[in-house]
Parts: C-alpha cells; structure tokens; sequence
C-alpha cells in the first residue's frame, strides 16, 4: 500500500465518485416519493399487474414483490440502484490498472519505486473508498426518504439493513469480475462499454432467469444472488449464492494479482 | 561489479521476436551509447531492465539485483525518460512532479525549481495544454529529478529543438561528472558519437558489435576516397576492402587492416585527389546493417 498512489487515484476518481453517488441518491428519494401514492392504490396496482404474463412479472422482479409495502417498494427500486451500483464497479474493476495503459501512465507509474502489488492494493483501496462513499450516501438516502414518505406504514428496520449491506457485496463482484477480464484481455481501450456491458449482462440474466425459473441462471448473476425479494420474504440472505459471489470476487481479485504481477506492460508505440 | 549486468536476455512477444541472446555490462560512471534502428529491439531491452515486461529467457541485474525478482528496489535508484511522453492529462506540470517526486525519500522542491529552470519549463501549465517538446521537457525534468544513480534515456531528443537538445546534453553530462551512470538509446548517431564512451550496436534483436567509441572509430575502419581516371573497381579488390562504391569519377569504400596495402595500391597510379579519413559512426553502422 502506498498512500501517494492511494491519494492520486481517491482524487481523480473524486468526480465519477459524486455522480454516482447522486445517481443513486435521487434514484431511491424520487422514485420512494411515489410511494404514497402506490401503496393507497395498492388493489387497482395488484390488478393491473395481474394483467402481465407472470414471465414479465418476474423479468421486474415484480413477482415476489409487494408493492404496497414498505420493503416491497423499495426492493423494486432496488433493482435499479443495484444496476447503477453494477455500472459503477465495474467501470472501476475495469479501469482500475488499464486506465494508466489506456492514458499510457503506466511507464510513469511502474517505473517508480513500487511493486505491482503495492501499486494495486492502493488503486483497489482507493477504488474501494469510493463505493463505500457511495453506499454511505445510499444508506442515508435510503433512511431519509423510507422515513419521509412511508406515511403510517411500518417495515422492518433489519431487512432494511441487509438489502443495504447487501449493496456493498454486490458491488465487491463487479469490482472483482471487471478487474480479472481487464487483465485477461490484451488491451482495454475504453472503460464504459465493457462496465455497462457487464452491468446490463448480468441484468439481462436475471431477468431471462426469472422468466424461466426452472432454468438454473440464477448461479451466474450476482442480480439473483442479491435479489431483494428474496431478501425481504426471508428476511435473509440466500447464504450460499452470497458465498458464491463474495467467493468469486475473492478469487477474482486474488488472480488479478497474481497476472498484474507477471504483465508486460505494452509499449506505447 | 557492473551496474548493468545483462546475460542471454532473451524476449518473446508470443511468436514474435523482441531480443535474442542479449548480452552486455555497463559500468559504473559510463555512458552507454545504444543504437540501433527502429524495430531492432532498444526499447525492449530498456523495458525488461525497467522490470515493465518479463523475459522470456536469460537474466538481467541492474545494482547487482535481480530485474525479476528486485524490480523495487533497483528503481530507487533509476530516472527514466521514456521515447513517448505520456502523464495525467488532467495534472499541473507542478502536481505531476511532485506526485513523481513523492515516490522517493528526500525534498527536491530546490532541484525542481533548477531543472524547470534550465529546460524552461513552466510549472503551471496543464500537462494537456503542453506541446510534445514540452512534455519531453516535463519527462527530463521528471526523470532528473530525484538525483538517480542511473539513467535510461530512450531516444530522448525527440522533439526537442536544438538549443535544447544542447542543454538536455549539458544537463547530461554534469549528472555524468557527478558519477551518473547513463544507458543512451537513440537510433541518431550523430549524438551518441558526442555523449557516449561506449557503444553497443544491436541489430534484429541481437547485439551485433559493442566496442568503444573511440576504437570503433579508430581502429577499425578507414574511409578511402580515390579520385582519378579509368579507376576500376576491381583494383582495390584486396582483403580488408568492403563496400566499394563508384561514383563520378570517384572510388569510395572502407578498409580495415594493414593502410600501407592500399596506398601501395594507390602509389602506382596517377590520382587526382585522396582523402583518407575516420568514417562517422553513421557509415560504420551502415556497414553493420548491410
């Protein structure tokens, strides 16, 4: 760890850190304001989405979601906190170390007197700083707006908690993942569309995976490992398809490692 | 011990060739000239020094440490000026150096002030704003700065003009009196010939000559100008003779070996003009690459 590295990245990340941030921040306090008013008109919802192929139902994740509850609702807006929080891991998996070969810094960087590991545990740190950043914003937000516009309703403050630290693990597989691919693959010229594609990915399988439930897609996407109906019906982790994320983000990151290690760094020319 | 100790280093990008069989010593207090063109493999060999890509084979010590295994270590003590200049772009010329200077132990404000000053450069532009000459600058200064025992500089003249390729060489050679030992790769003989004390040639991934400049110079070979009439190629077709080329009126080539040979040649006939002279490296090492 060398903490003038940490401090350049936590810099120049600051920015991507803010927006991101925001975006979630309005995300949950916006859509949660709608609350009220879907909760009162709770039957006439129920009846509509009873119109929708159950298929289309489970491709929201609005299967096992109650909308005219606390949770139910924002377990629905959840799914797409949980989309931009994807997005922006991955943006930082992928753009941890080939950002400098990308901007062609890495001969500036890796000709200082630092080993690889030193210089991507302050980057992974650093990157790391920053989601906490912004889940700290989401859990604020969170308790801000569940609070201002829940009315008379009651919820239950631990499952709250658990689809909040949930967040964080999630984001900690996109982080990995999009990391491992950046060393894997020769060059990442541009960051944002291997982190969207990533993000959608994913996204797209858990909803593909809802629609086909005796299909077994669930096992790849952190979407379903995370899912916050099952979270709030359970009031619970599904704990080996957490493992199963939290395992792969380990495994990723501890590959990451050891190739970042052994990389030739290419030429700029 | 030699500061730079490289045996049988050997490269592969995949199937294709870097550098084969690469070895050579530079030692202490020298400048090391290395030239070769474009292709040849100069950048390669200062990037596995540099421990920014791995060997394929053979082994390398800088300080008497390992590339490999004591890639740290070896770069506290090294500048680095890289052909292409890239930095943040985003960063001040101020900010860039002290996050470069931050990496080492000690305070070089003073010696940022003195070396900006030198090159001028100015310290609160943008790196984005710079020209590439100025940003070569910035590289020179970057690389200076932390006072390192040895310097890489990959044809570091690029880009500069010639009142400040003669600073950058002044600079250069007050580090060198200093004790700095310098590796010199350029594919511009003109200016290794005027810094280095010693060359290695490398052609095609492989080392094809490394000798003093002096001697290279010297010693082996003559450049021979014979101007007269009805000259015949064939006359001067004795051992040591190489690339003999006719050209209006005049005969041209090189000769390594005994000179008394050819001015015997030369003595028995009626010449217009002679010119025996120390070719320039740049003949010397077109010599190697034919």
């Amino acid at each position: 760890m060398n903490t003038n590295i940490f401090r350049h990245e936590l810099r120049s990340r600051f920015k991507s850190v803010m927006v991101w941030s925001l975006a979630v921040l309005l995300l949950v306090v916006l859509f949660f304001g709608f609350f009220q008013g879907f909760a009162d008109e709770a039957d006439l919802m129920n009846q509509m989405l009873e119109k929708f192929p159950r298929e289309m139902r489970a491709a929201f994740g609005l299967d096992n979601l109650d909308l005219a509850s606390v949770l139910g609702f924002y377990g629905f807006i959840f799914i797409f906190v949980q989309l931009c929080l994807a997005i922006q891991a991955g943006n930082y998996g992928f753009g941890l170390v080939s950002i400098e070969e990308s901007e062609l810094t890495a001969d500036f960087l890796l000709t200082k007197p630092v080993s690889r590991t030193a210089v991507m545990t302050s980057k992974l740190v650093a990157a790391v700083t920053g989601l906490i950043l912004t889940n700290l914003v989401l859990w604020v937000g969170s308790f801000l707006a569940i609070t201002g516009f829940r009315g008379e309703r009651e919820y239950e403050l631990k499952t709250l908690i658990l689809i909040l630290v949930s967040g964080f693990l999630f984001q900690m597989f996109f982080l990995g993942v999009g990391l491992l691919i950046s060393l894997l693959v020769k060059r990442v010229r541009s960051v944002t569309p291997y982190g969207l594609g990533l993000g959608f990915g994913m996204y797209v399988l858990s909803a593909f995976s809802g629609m086909f439930s005796d299909v077994k897609l669930e096992i790849l996407t952190p979407f379903k490992h995370f899912d916050p109906g099952y979270i709030i019906q359970n009031n619970a982790f599904d704990a080996p398809l957490v493992m199963l994320s939290v395992g792969v983000a380990i495994i990723s990151i501890a590959l990451s490692y050891w190739l970042y290690n052994r990389r030739d760094v290419p030429a700029v020319s | 011990m030699s500061i730079i100790d490289v045996t049988n280093l050997t490269k592969y990008y995949g199937k294709s060739r870097g550098i084969v069989d690469v070895s050579f010593q530079v030692e202490e207090g020298e400048i090391f000239g290395f030239i070769g063109p474009n292709g040849a493999g100069k950048s390669t060999t200062i990037r596995l020094l540099l421990s920014l890509i791995h060997p394929t084979s053979g082994s390398a010590r800088v300080f008497d440490l390992d590339v490999v295994t004591q890639g740290p270590e070896i770069r506290r003590n090294i500048g680095y000026l890289p052909s292409e200049v890239y930095y943040y772009e985003g960063m001040k010329v101020i900010d860039l150096l002290r996050y470069s200077a931050s990496f080492f132990p000690g305070d070089f404000t003073k010696r940022m002030h003195e070396l900006s000053e030198i090159m001028e450069l100015e310290l609160n532009r943008r790196i984005s704003d710079l020209s590439y000459g100025n940003k070569k600058k910035v590289g020179i200064v970057q690389g200076l700065l932390h006072s390192p025992r040895l310097l890489f500089l990959d044809e570091p003249t690029a880009g500069l003009d010639p009142l400040m390729q003669r600073k950058f060489f002044n600079l250069i050679r007050e580090e060198n009196a200093r004790g700095v030992t310098v590796f010199f790769s350029s594919h511009i003989l003109g200016e290794v010939q005027r810094l280095c004390t010693r060359v290695g040639i490398i052609r095609e991934g492989r080392m094809a000559e490394i000798s003093d400049i002096r001697s290279l110079q010297q010693n082996n070979y003559k450049k021979v100008r014979v101007m007269a009439e009805g000259l015949d190629a064939d006359l001067f077709q004795i051992p040591g003779v190489t690339n003999i080329q006719v050209e209006d009126g005049s005969l041209n080539f090189f000769f390594k070996g005994d000179i008394n040979l050819v001015l015997q040649k030369i003595g028995g006939m009626r010449v217009e003009d002679v010119t025996i002279e120390e070719p320039t490296l740049e003949e010397i090492f077109m010599h190697y690459y034919e």
